[in-house]
This record gives C-alpha cells, sequence and structure tokens, in this order.
C-alpha cells in the first residue's frame, strides 16, 4: 500500500524537479486530448514547443513570444510576492485592464502634444491605476478583514464593464468613424511603446519586465521585506512574534502586484495591442496564476515559466492556424499544466513509501 | 420605475436566483466539512456544458440538469483528488478548477453556439397558478426552482439535525479530532466535494437551459464567484444563503428591467451593480467581529494528513 511520509523538509531537488514532471505529464496527457480531437499529437506538441523557436518562422515568432511572455512575467512576479505571504490577489486581470485605461487615458488628453515626458507620465499613470484596483481589496482587507480573493476577482468584472465604457465612450476614438476603441497608439509617436529592435519583439515592458525580476529576487533574497513575506507564508505566527505587521504586508504585497499588473497593461495597449478596444485583454492576469506557481513563485524561474507559457500562446496560435486546432483547446492544456503541477507538488513536501501489511 | 410590476419581478428574481443558490448550497456543504473550493465557477460552467449537450441531444431538459449535475462532480473529483490524497494548495487547486473548467467547457461547447436546447416549461399546478399575485409568484416555475428550495429545507435539516450533519460539521471543526473518533476525514470530504459539484453543476445547467438559454463561452459569467461570496454572507447556514441568493437575483432583475426601461441610470453602472453589491455586503459581513468570522468552519481550508 501506498502511503505519504512528510519530510522533516521540503526537497531541493524535487522543488524545482516538478515543474518539469509537470510540462512533461502535461505534454502526455494534452497529447492524448489532441489525438482524441483528430490531430497528430507529436506534430501539435512540435508546433507548439519546437517550432516558434527553431522552426521556419522562428525569426518573426521568437519576438512574439518576447511579447506574450513581457506582461506575463510582470504581472506573476507581483502576485509570486503575495502568494509567498499568503496574501491571494488574483484579480490582476481587472488591474492590468485599469492600468491600461488610466495611462492611455493620461496620453489621449494631451493628444496630439509631441513630448518625450508623455510616455513616462503615462507609465506611471498606468502603475498608479493598477495599484490603486488592488488597493480597494487590500484596505477592505485590512480595514474589515473581507477576503481579498472575492473582492479582487469581483473587481475584474467591475473593471471590464468600465473597459466597455471606455472604448464606446469616454476614450472613443473621435475620428474612429464611430466605430468603437479608442486612437492608435502607433500613430501618436509621444505614447507609443515600440520595439526596441526592430523584430526583437522587445518593448519597455520586457525590459521592465526582466529589471523587476531582478529586483524582486534581490528583495526576497535580501532585504527584510523579502524575508518578513517568506516568514508570514511559511510561519504566521512566528511571523507576529517577529514583530511583522501583517496589514503593511497586504497592503505593500497587493499593491506591488497591481501596479505590476497595470503597468502591463500600459505597456500591452500602447505597444503590441495598439489601442483600448473592449477585448484588448486577453487573460494574462489569469494565466499569470498559472505561470507564478510553474515559476516556483521564484522571480527568476519566473522568466522561464512566463517564456514557457509564452510559447503556448504562440504555438497554440500556430497550431490553430495550421492544423485547426481550437483555441479552447490550448486553454485546456494550460489548465491541465496547473493541475499537474499542484498534483506532482506532494513530492517536494512527502514522501511516498510503500508499505507492506499492517496498517 | 412605474413599469415593472412586482409580481413578475418577484417571479422572475426566484428563477434568476436559481443557479447561484444552487451553487452556494454545495459551497455551503463543501465548507462545513472544511474544505474552499474555489473552483465553483469552473463546476458550474462544465455543468452549464454538459447539460446543455445532452439536453440538444436527448431532447429531455431533466436528463439535462441530471447530466449537468453528475459533470459537475466530475470535474470536482479532480479538485477533490489533488487536495484530499495528494494534499495541494486547496486555494489554488480552486482556482485551477476554474481555468480549467473554463478552458474544457469552451472546447466542448464548440459548434454549439446559436442552438436552441428544449425548454423546461413551468410545472402545471392548474388554478393554483390562476390566484392573483401569489399564483404568479409561488405557483408558476418550473421543477428546479421548486427543487433548489426542497435542498434548502433539505441541506438545513441535513446539517442541524441528523448524524450525517453532525459527522459533517464535526470533520469541518476539527479534522484532528474526528480522525481520533475513528472517522475517514479525507472520504467524508471527498463526499461533501462531490456533493458541492453536483450543485453547482445543476446550477449551471440552470444557466445554459433555462436563464440564458443557448451556449456561449464563459456563459456563467461570474455567478460561480458571487454564490462563494453568498456562502459567506449567508455565514453558512442554508436558509440565509436563499435570502442571499433572492437579494442577489432581485438586484440581478431589477437591473435587466431598468436597462430594458431606459433608466437615467447607464447601462453601465447597472451592469456591474451585481458585483459591486457583492463586495458591500461582503464588507458588512465581515467588518468588525461579525457572526460571519465566528461562524466559519474552524478547519476551513486546512488539509488533512493522517501521520498515524
Amino acid at each position: 500500500m501506498l502511503r505519504l511520509e512528510k519530510r522533516p523538509n521540503p526537497s531541493q531537488f524535487w522543488l524545482y524537479g516538478t515543474p518539469v514532471v509537470a510540462v512533461v505529464l502535461t505534454m502526455i496527457f494534452g497529447g492524448m486530448l489532441f489525438a482524441a480531437m483528430g490531430t497528430n499529437p507529436f506534430e501539435v506538441i512540435r508546433t507548439i514547443f519546437w517550432d516558434p523557436i527553431f522552426g521556419e518562422f522562428a525569426f518573426y515568432l521568437r519576438g512574439q513570444l518576447l511579447v506574450k511572455a513581457g506582461p506575463l512575467i510582470l504581472i506573476a512576479i507581483g502576485l509570486a510576492l503575495g502568494f509567498k505571504a499568503g496574501i491571494w490577489n488574483i484579480g490582476a486581470e481587472g488591474q492590468y485592464i485599469m492600468g491600461a485605461i488610466c495611462g492611455a487615458a493620461v496620453g489621449l488628453a494631451v493628444y496630439p502634444t509631441e513630448s518625450r515626458w508623455i510616455f513616462p507620465v503615462m507609465v506611471l499613470a498606468g502603475a498608479l491605476g493598477g495599484w490603486a484596483w488592488a488597493m480597494i481589496p487590500a484596505i477592505l482587507k485590512t480595514r474589515f478583514n473581507t477576503n481579498e480573493i472575492l473582492v479582487s476577482l469581483m473587481l475584474v468584472y467591475v473593471a471590464q464593464t468600465i473597459l466597455a465604457k471606455a472604448s464606446t465612450g469616454f476614450l472613443k476614438n473621435p475620428e474612429g468613424m464611430g466605430f468603437p476603441g479608442s486612437r492608435n497608439f502607433s500613430s501618436y509617436p509621444a505614447a507609443a511603446n515600440p520595439e526596441l529592435i526592430a523584430g526583437s519583439g522587445i518593448h519597455w515592458g520586457v525590459v521592465t519586465a526582466l529589471v523587476v525580476a531582478l529586483v524582486a529576487w534581490g528583495l526576497l533574497a535580501r532585504h527584510i521585506i523579502g524575508f518578513q513575506i517568506n516568514l508570514s507564508g511559511q510561519a504566521p505566527r512566528a511571523a507576529r512574534f517577529h514583530g511583522v505587521n501583517p496589514n503593511r504586508l497586504v497592503v505593500l504585497c497587493m499593491g506591488i502586484s497591481g501596479g505590476l499588473a497595470g503597468l502591463a497593461g500600459l505597456f500591452e495597449v500602447t505597444g503590441p495591442g495598439g489601442q483600448i478596444s473592449i477585448d484588448f485583454n486577453v487573460g494574462y492576469g489569469f494565466t499569470a496564476i498559472i505561470v507564478a506557481f510553474l515559476g516556483r513563485l521564484h522571480p527568476i524561474v519566473i522568466i522561464l515559466a512566463g517564456i514557457l507559457m509564452a510559447l503556448t500562446y504562440v504555438g497554440g496560435e500556430m497550431a490553430s492556424t495550421n492544423m485547426g486546432l481550437p483555441s479552447a483547446a490550448i486553454q485546456v492544456f494550460q489548465g491541465m499544466l496547473l493541475f499537474f503541477l499542484l498534483g506532482v507538488d506532494v513530492l517536494t513536501n512527502y514522501r511516498i513509501r510503500i508499505r507492506t501489511g499492517g496498517k | 420605475m412605474g413599469g415593472i410590476d412586482p409580481a413578475v419581478l418577484i417571479a422572475s428574481l426566484m428563477a434568476a436566483s436559481v443557479p447561484i443558490l444552487l451553487a452556494a448550497l454545495g459551497e455551503l456543504v463543501v465548507e462545513k466539512a472544511g474544505v474552499l473550493n474555489l473552483g465553483v465557477e469552473g463546476m458550474m460552467i462544465m455543468g452549464a456544458i454538459v447539460g446543455f449537450m445532452v439536453t440538444i441531444h436527448g431532447e429531455s431538459p431533466v436528463l439535462g440538469f441530471v447530466c449537468g449535475a453528475l459533470g459537475g462532480a466530475a470535474i470536482s473529483l479532480v479538485f477533490a483528488f489533488l487536495t484530499q490524497v495528494l494534499l495541494a494548495n486547496q486555494v489554488a487547486t480552486g482556482l485551477a478548477l476554474t481555468l480549467f473548467g473554463l478552458g474544457l467547457s469552451a472546447l466542448l461547447g464548440q459548434g454549439y453556439n446559436g442552438l436552441k436546447p428544449v425548454q423546461t416549461e413551468a410545472v402545471p399546478l392548474g388554478p393554483l397558478a390562476d390566484i392573483p399575485f401569489f399564483g404568479q409568484v409561488l405557483f408558476s416555475h418550473d421543477w428546479v426552482v421548486y427543487f433548489s428550495i426542497f435542498m434548502t429545507a433539505l441541506i438545513w435539516y441535513v446539517l442541524k439535525a441528523t448524524r450525517l450533519g453532525l459527522i459533517i460539521r464535526a470533520v469541518g471543526e476539527s479534522h484532528e479530532a474526528s480522525h481520533a473518533l475513528g472517522y475517514k476525514v479525507n472520504r467524508i470530504r471527498l463526499g461533501a466535494i462531490m456533493f458541492g459539484g453536483a450543485m453547482a453543476g445543476m446550477g449551471g445547467a440552470y444557466v445554459s437551459l433555462v436563464r440564458v438559454p443557448q451556449w456561449v463561452d464563459g456563459i456563467t459569467s461570474g455567478a460561480g464567484w458571487i454564490a462563494l461570496a453568498i456562502v459567506v454572507f449567508a455565514s453558512w447556514k442554508p436558509w440565509r444563503a436563499l435570502i442571499g441568493a433572492y437579494l442577489f437575483g432581485g438586484i440581478t432583475v431589477l437591473q435587466l428591467n431598468l436597462q430594458a426601461a431606459g433608466s437615467w441610470i447607464p447601462v453601465e453602472y447597472l451592469s456591474m451593480s451585481p458585483y459591486l453589491i457583492t463586495i458591500v455586503v461582503l464588507v458588512i459581513m465581515s467588518s468588525g467581529k461579525g457572526k460571519a468570522s465566528l461562524n466559519a468552519p474552524a478547519a476551513l481550508g486546512q488539509n488533512f494528513h493522517a501521520s498515524r
């Protein structure tokens, strides 16, 4: 009979081994899913995981990879800080939308002024927008002990209605001939977030994501706040004795994750997205939850996880245009990955023992 | 405002609240057993698509509801296996269940857009339905509305007055003590999780078979999360879950009516109102040393691993 036995300490090997096992398992079971849908599973897996990096169109797709990975990494790092401390901000999608709206509104308000200060101010406004949206669940949590999971998630739906209002109302392009959507930022250089090196896919959002990852790593590994975050997550009682103020930590973690999600939204809407439109958000805020776990809540590993998840987006798109694989299949694939990840994680904290006879 | 008939309003709010009521009742039992399953939205939407598919092919809405419930229960097994056997974090696994359910339902639902399921008719109650006002409010509904009220009573009774209810509550309050008494904590929780999945699945089926009634991706649009909030609002009491669900059903119906009547309040503000009011209610319920925090099952969200 198989039994689980708690390890005295989490296994260092399995801590980073589990994501690999989970990815392999997802490929196997995802392949079975793809086969059940009448496609050649090996070809689909190759299209998703191999072609975007080494295939025929890799010169273009590699750039797309970074375009998709940028916002995922940015959001996931913020979420990871909170998750580590046991603070569950799952409304990053809403903060992403609000950041984009606030930043874009600042840029559109001064249209068509040309100044090199416009973009930095927009970035600031985007971060503030996301931060403010995340402060709602944070303050409610600290003041009234309201569940931050439910509040932050409810606010996603609220943000979506505000986005609909923005793209058909207050941010609508006055010269758009009645179509919904704001002005396109690609025709407004002072507010645009273009590719920095042509064809590389690197825009300011990607650069920011990498810098933030390094800073977050430093924060967690070297700074007292990082220590408090880790302590609160692993031993809340010990953290209280140590003098950690839990409310301060909630406001800090929610604020950081909200601000980063807002930044991601702003960079997306001024760069790859191009304009505020009803459906410019594609669920990065939710996928970033998977990225955070896949990256073991470690900022540097999250970079790799973000790129891997971007692969499923880019490769999934390829598979859907070339092989008619429905885009929902990729969503299932991503969900499966998170399931396997959480399941396999049992190996980190437990040993599997085989017992014969007795109890 | 004058154009809204109160009898029609009450009758339609009862129907509108069925999905969240069923899901909330299921989750209430799950949480009473000490498990926090945040995957209600995912289980609901799985029930919605499975129920819809079965009704389209089998031409029988009753079978659709049953299969919707089975679909919800089946997907909840994944959650149960991960949290009860592999001891995964319940919050994260619940989120995963929602993400996975949304994806899988969209995948299954391909080719079902635009189809119309067989209608679920009102239960023929003969002359009762002709009573002025009360006839329309109480006796003009389909069977699921009555079923949801029956389930409220049943769950209230089982939790309050039966041995099974006592065991469920004991497991939710202290799994260590229950284990010491010889109860199979994880097995009882597994049962509760599946029951919650079935109820959420049935609620989801009501959305796609009666409320909308057709298939659209992401059809439940947050109803599962509102159901989770209602459990907190109800401070884990079945009848208060009924009141909570009717309150939210009322708000939903009212804002839809206001939209249709061309109210001076912009449509966007009306359609975000159910979510905003959920937040306000959560704040009121959880502020201070409210009853909600006192009545929460003590072992809620904690995994149990029998070391001996």
